[in-house]
């Protein structure tokens, strides 16, 4: 008999802040300027020199935790995490480690399982480190060179409690995580430039055992698909092992992107006394009951509770919910066109549609094209009054886009104006009858399809300005029964 | 008196009356130390003659509370473009690329930096012995020690090589110098003055304090220094005095404590009696003097040889070739690279002291050592809070003993062992003075201590001031 095992996962997500200057010095934390451009006597550790904390990154710490649902400390501190690396300029790292800012959290995920409660350990200030790059392969290699541009960018560590039991719950988690930070605009949250990043811990417990398993933590899983790939890759690794009666060995194991395969850095890596102790550079930091006060105003709705609300309030379908509040932008963009119209539905449909493919054609973020919300709900104003048909709105629509004109100039300028007057259109369709003497036929002999033919022709007629639903209407009067 | 002579005062009259100018004292200045260097070895780098331009800047330059004042400054405290070495084979070419604040504020006050002077390796030791480089020498007698580590700021201060020089103190490195050098030492309260650019051994010990010829320069030096830095995280706003107000003989109704339990160690018996000497000269004076009970200052000593090595374990990780300074040639990875370049760079008592410092934080024996420590300090804090509810100072001697001779201990825990006056000070965060008393039978400097309550700087000075002038022994100066 096979036991069953119930997986148990634990995520610690690091968040780059976006700041405009580094934790402790006034060095610019700038993605992708030239090697040790961003540097200064401070960040680099040169003999004599200290730390000055930067208070809007305890700004954003504390919007972080409020977000999370912790409780902030009142007092809170600095450790030094004592190891030797090339890219740790003091060798030692100045982090939070048994009085972090905040602890005790909890957010709301959604699986196709259903919903989750995950419980955020804590989320604690530090320091982030240089870039080593390494010169050829690691047996020929000459040597390394240092980039410490990075050294000093401020970083929020969230623990979370081992709470995952799969896969799909830890990207559930990441991506609530990514989206709550996005929200808050306190960082660029993109793997690809390291400003997030995840490391898992992993184990295996029969089912129905309180005790943990022994867990493996997992590193170097530097998109969310490589999380979610790593992580199931991880769980059959052990599953396979315990199966076969072997243990777990408790370990670090990077993920190799491609092997498609968990790797032990067993042997690589010494295990780590890191000799905790107060930093003793820096004063406490105390938050009182005002700045927390002063920071929770600054938090915007969150994701969960906007899609919530989209959905009980807005009457959206949960797809659409999901799909424009995903991006902050988006559901900005969104509920400022519902400012001045009043089918969400409609606009759901207009955005998730030609607004979003364009955007993804073009490599664009929601307020970067030349649609402006005030002119994407006067456009779909002139639909609903039958002004424009939904189909020059097409043509309408990807104008804006490219010029930032707005609709009605665009109408005006190249005759759009959709063509609804009884008698003009009654001379169209007469016309059309008169030279599709086969088609009519058809019609007549009760091929319905045919109507749609002469609608067609119509619509070709007046390259596309015709009331389609008005044509349709007007050939089956004159033609059926 | 030759001009080498001269304070920081006397000379500022002077050059007020016309009577000399700032070159003329830079040119005697340097004379001296061309005189003097060879025997005395103050100093790791001598700032040179200024070409041209400079000088005639020089001559300009009468703005500035030191303005054309030679100072001397402690080889660990950072000068744009100008070696800093901390007496260290680790940093034997290091030149930083910005000043220290300290630095910054004498360049503004218009001092004449004379150059950077010798220490104990990384401010590790008490007699300047072991500097990587060479042997400072006391002025008062070439066999004997200048005290440590800031014992070629002090020594060059006693041999007229500078006017006035800064030295830093963590344990006692301003002060025991002093008073084996026959100068005022001055240690500030903990962040009174910023650490910006000192190169940090213990950070929650060291103090930038001035060594001086008497005590009005003393508080000179102070209101240059002392104040507020923004980049120093530790450093206090608000509390910075006009020093000099404080320069006046009057001691009466002054409340002083004699810790029973400082002088009933085992020490120099002329110290001793110099010291209480100088205790009656003050009573005569007005001062009520009093015996007061402290905590056995032997703790203090044990505390800070597990607080300081710890922090200065983790201060000098940095130094790892990967930067700055030394790197070690042969290495076959980086591993071996930072071993070997520590391995190289760093002297044995800094090695010791990292060693003990790695220990006592390490898994296992941080609660028993460090954590400790901190807590048996907290305790040796309110102890001198304690007194100084009722006492305006707490006075003891400097040292056990005079300068000890070149080469006499051997023992790092003997030569720990002559901190045990100035150590508590350190623990506790308060300011302290050594202002010379006396002599012994060898005509070797005699220093005595006195120790206010924090921000207690003017009490201190006033005293000292007083007892300076009761003594009038402060316009003796070494022979050589």
């Amino acid at each position: 008999m096979t036991t069953k095992y119930e997986t148990v996962i634990g995520l610690e997500v690091h968040v780059q802040l976006n700041t405009d200057s580094k934790i402790f010095c006034g060095c610019s934390t700038e993605f992708g300027k030239e090697p040790n451009e961003n540097t200064c006597p401070v960040c680099l550790g040169l003999p004599g020199t200290l730390p000055v904390l930067n208070k809007k990154v305890v700004d954003y710490a504390i919007m972080a935790g409020l977000a999370l649902n912790c409780d902030i400390a009142e007092y809170s501190k600095f450790d030094r995490k004592n190891y030797f690396y090339p890219d740790l300029p003091k060798a030692y790292q100045i982090s939070q480690f048994d009085l972090p800012v905040a602890e005790n959290g909890e957010i709301e995920i959604e699986t196709e399982a259903g919903l989750f409660k995950i419980g955020v350990t804590r989320v604690h200030l530090e320091e982030d480190a240089g870039k080593l790059i390494h010169e050829g392969s690691i047996d020929k290699s000459k040597g390394s060179l240092v980039d410490y541009n990075r050294t000093g960018v401020p970083l929020i560590e969230i623990v979370s409690e081992p709470d995952m039991r799969t896969p799909a719950q830890a990207k559930a988690y990441l991506t609530e995580l990514k989206m709550i930070m996005e929200y808050l605009d306190i960082s660029d949250c993109n793997m690809e430039e390291g400003s997030l990043r995840c490391d898992a811990n992993v184990s295996l417990r029969p089912v129905g055992q309180e005790e943990f398993g022994i867990k493996a933590e997992l590193k170097n899983m530097n998109s969310f698909s490589a999380v979610e790939k790593g992580l199931e890759y991880e769980v059959k690794r052990q599953q396979k092992l315990l199966d076969e009666g072997k243990k777990v060995v408790q370990e670090t194991r990077t993920w190799d992107e491609s092997l498609n395969k968990t790797i032990s850095m067993r042997g690589k890596e010494e295990a780590h006394d890191y000799r905790y102790f107060p930093e003793p550079d820096l004063v406490p930091l105390e938050i009182d009951a005002a700045w927390k006060e002063e920071m929770r105003k600054e938090i915007p709705e969150l994701p969960r509770e906007k899609y919530k609300r989209f959905i009980s309030e807005l009457g959206l379908p949960e797809y659409d919910a999901g799909v424009l509040t995903g991006d902050k932008d988006l559901a900005v963009f969104f509920e400022e066109v519902l400012s001045d119209y009043d089918d969400p539905k409609n606009l759901s449909n207009w955005m998730m549609g030609e607004f979003l493919r364009l955007l993804n054609e073009n490599g664009q973020a929601p307020f970067e094209s030349g649609v402006s919300p005030i002119n994407l709900a006067k456009m779909l104003k002139m639909i609903d009054q039958d002004i424009i048909s939904g189909k020059i709105a097409k043509k309408v629509f990807e104008k804006m886009y490219n010029s930032g004109s707005d609709p009605e100039t665009i109408v005006e300028e190249e005759g759009l104006k959709q063509i609804s007057d009884e008698d003009e259109l009654e001379n169209m369709v007469d016309g059309i009858i008169a030279d599709n003497p086969d088609a009519v036929e058809d019609v007549q002999n009760g091929k319905d399809r045919a109507i749609g033919f002469l609608v067609g022709q119509v619509m070709k007629e007046t390259r596309g300005k015709a009331n389609p639903g008005l044509v349709n209407q007007m050939l089956r009067d004159k033609l059926m029964d | 008196m030759n001009i080498y002579d001269l304070t920081i005062h006397e000379l500022k009259e002077k050059i007020a009356a016309g009577e000399l100018t700032p070159a003329e004292i830079k040119k005697a200045y340097s004379d001296r130390i061309n005189e003097v260097e060879d025997r005395v070895k103050s100093y790791i780098t001598i700032i040179d003659e200024l070409a041209g331009d400079e000088l005639a800047d020089y001559e300009n330059k009468k703005e500035g509370l030191l303005a054309g004042i030679p100072i001397a400054v402690k080889d660990n405290m950072s000068t744009d473009g100008i070696k800093t070495s901390c007496a260290s084979k680790m940093l034997e070419n290091y030149k930083p690329p910005y000043n220290a604040t300290v630095v910054e504020k004498l360049n503004e006050a218009g001092a004449v930096i004379m150059g950077k002077t010798n220490m104990d390796e990384f401010a590790m030791g008490s007699s300047t012995e072991n500097s990587a480089f060479f042997v400072t020498h006391n002025p008062w007698n070439l066999n004997h020690a200048p005290g440590g580590s800031s014992g070629g700021s002090a020594a060059a201060v006693a041999a007229g090589e500078c006017a006035a020089a800064l030295g830093s103190d963590t344990g006692g490195s301003i002060r025991q110098p002093a008073s084996y050098c026959g100068v005022v030492g001055l240690k500030p309260t903990y962040g009174m003055v910023s650490r910006y650019g000192l190169v940090a051994f213990a950070s929650s010990l060291d103090q930038i304090g001035p060594i001086t010829k008497d005590v009005e320069d003393s508080a000179i030096l102070m209101n240059v220094i002392a104040g507020h830095d923004p980049q120093d995280s530790t450093s206090i706003a608000g509390k910075k005095e006009d020093y000099t107000k404080y320069l006046k003989e009057d001691v009466s109704g002054m409340k002083i404590g004699i810790p029973e339990e400082y002088f009933n160690l085992e020490f120099d018996e002329e110290v001793k009696a110099s010291v209480l000497a100088a205790v009656e000269k003050l009573k005569e004076a007005g001062a009520e003097v009093e015996t007061v009970h402290m905590t056995d200052a032997s703790y203090a000593l044990a505390a800070y040889y597990v607080i300081a090595p710890a922090e200065a374990s983790s201060n000098l990780a940095r130094y790892d070739g990967v930067r700055y300074g030394l790197r070690s040639e042969q290495a076959a990875d980086v591993s071996e690279m930072f071993t070997n370049t520590r391995h190289e760079g760093f002297g044995d008592e800094v090695k010791r002291r990292i060693m003990i410092g790695t220990y006592a934080l390490s898994s296992g024996y941080y609660d028993a050592y460090y954590l400790k420590a901190q807590k048996v300090r907290t305790l040796i804090k309110d102890d001198f809070d304690r007194i100084f509810n009722d006492f305006d100072l707490i006075l003891t001697p400097t040292a056990p003993s005079t300068a000890i001779e070149l080469e006499s201990k051997s023992d790092p825990l003997e030569m720990y062992h002559t901190d045990i006056f100035t150590v508590p000070v350190n623990i506790a965060g308060v300011p302290a003075m050594s202002v010379p008393c006396g002599f012994d039978s060898n005509e070797m400097p005699i220093g005595l201590q006195l120790i206010g309550p924090h921000f207690g700087e003017g009490k201190i000075i006033q005293a000292a001031y007083t007892l300076e002038k009761l003594l009038n022994i402060n316009e003796k100066r070494a022979e050589l």
